[in-house]
């Protein structure tokens, strides 16, 4: 071998080793920018709980310091941060989310029949269906009857999903920023899938955005109260 | 014929300027304006520090706003003051302040009378009460929000409150241990 070639097997010994090495680097999530989406369901929810005075309200999402503020403040709420994700999060690091749903039977200390009004977000694209079934149940204990529970269920299955934030803006208005949570999404879940998980509940408003998710109103019927 | 040498007249409600290489900081600056230093000396005077090694269990009450930088069981009672969590405070209690800032670690119920203000690193596991809360992003955060605007009465009699301690007491609990870290 010449020297010429010498040189450069010694260096692409280490041009390889680079690659290797970049290989297994984790790959930089790629921070997705903050969005605006009107928000129909949500100024019907807002609407519903400023008629109750000083209304309870269940956030299974992260806390978000502006979305406290805003039902705080201008409604007066009391506000239970749930905060699932994080949960979720967790026991699918340590790889236990077999174990999800037992725990998830721990997580909601409130009250039968205590709130006015829940959150949901998009907590049930992420869940499986055993997890899916035990916060529903839970979510319709809690809730009081009249009360409105509000969700987001995805239409398509994108082939990777992050978690994201949702920040009230205003009555119209939500805020997405995604945060850096890589997780497949599982199977996207039918209408009838939905209302049947939900079977106690009503859907009172239904509204498919441009960004191909819809998003549902539930309200608990009075006949549901205990006698 | 002796004349008082001007370095070792004593420094009552004066600061003595530190040289920026004591200090730390290369950008101290030594000569400060009145204002500025009027200002320190008050809240030199008013607040109290808990420092970083010392443990309290029981409860601790004052007139007097304080910065915890250790670890404090029990209750804690600053009714009128303004209660700082520092980055290394550490509380397992029931708060009851005017003001509370989290920057260290909370695990309890949280009652202010005006504002509960959870910094970026913060950690609260515990219900807070109070008109206003803010909470950064990144702070941690577990359990309830209550800024329900309770209604006032216009014709209540007002209740007598309790005369409030002068300055910062500890009630031990039993056994009292107010100690060190190890």
């Amino acid at each position: 071998m010449s020297g010429f070639g010498k040189v450069t097997g010694f260096l692409s010994r280490f041009a390889s080793r680079r690659t290797a090495e970049e290989e297994a680097e984790p790959v930089p999530t790629r921070i997705e920018p903050e969005l605006v989406v009107p928000s129909k369901a949500l100024k019907k929810f807002v609407a519903f709980l400023r008629m109750r005075t000083s209304p309870t309200l269940l956030d299974l999402g992260s806390v978000v310091g502006a979305n406290i503020e805003y039902f705080g403040e201008q409604l007066g709420c009391r506000i239970f941060i749930g905060d699932i994700f994080a949960d979720l999060d967790r026991f699918q690091r340590d790889h236990k989310l077999p174990e999800l749903p037992a725990f998830l039977e721990t997580r909601f200390p409130q009250e039968p029949e205590s709130v006015d009004g829940i959150l949901c977000w998009d907590l049930f694209d992420f869940l499986d269906k055993p997890s899916a079934c035990v916060v529903a149940e839970h979510l319709m204990r809690v809730l009081r009857p009249n009360g409105a529970l509000f969700g987001f269920f995805a239409t398509s299955h994108p082939a990777e999903a992050r978690f994201t934030k949702f920040i009230v803006a205003d009555d119209s208005n939500l805020r997405h920023r995604p945060y850096s949570t890589p997780r497949m999404r599982r199977a996207v879940m039918q209408n009838r899938d939905i209302i049947k998980l939900f079977e106690g509940l009503r859907v009172s408003d239904s509204f498919l955005l441009h960004t191909n998710v819809r998003e549902i109103l539930f309200r608990r019927p009075d006949y549901l109260s205990k006698p | 014929m002796w004349k008082r040498d001007e370095n070792v007249r004593p420094t009552a409600g004066r600061e003595v300027p530190v040289p920026a290489s004591q200090t730390g900081s290369p950008a101290a600056p030594v000569a400060r304006g009145p204002e500025l230093e009027g200002r320190r000396q008050m809240d030199a005077k008013d607040v109290v520090n808990i420092g970083k090694s010392i443990v309290v269990k029981g409860e601790l009450f004052g007139s007097e706003d304080l910065t915890i930088e250790g670890q404090v069981e029990g209750k804690i009672e600053l009714k009128d003051h303004v209660l700082t969590i520092g980055p290394h405070g550490r509380i397992k209690a029931e708060v009851f302040a005017k003001a509370v800032v989290v920057l260290g670690e909370v695990r309890g119920n949280i009652i202010a009378s005006e504002k509960v203000d959870i910094h970026d690193n913060g950690t609260v596991e515990g219900n807070i009460v109070a008109p206003r809360v803010a909470i950064a992003e990144g702070a941690q955060f577990r359990g309830s929000v209550d800024m329900q605007r309770k209604p006032e009465a216009p014709n209540a009699p007002e209740a007598k409150k309790p005369e409030a301690p002068k300055a910062l007491e500890i009630k031990p609990a039993a056994p009292a241990s107010v100690g060190t870290k190890s």
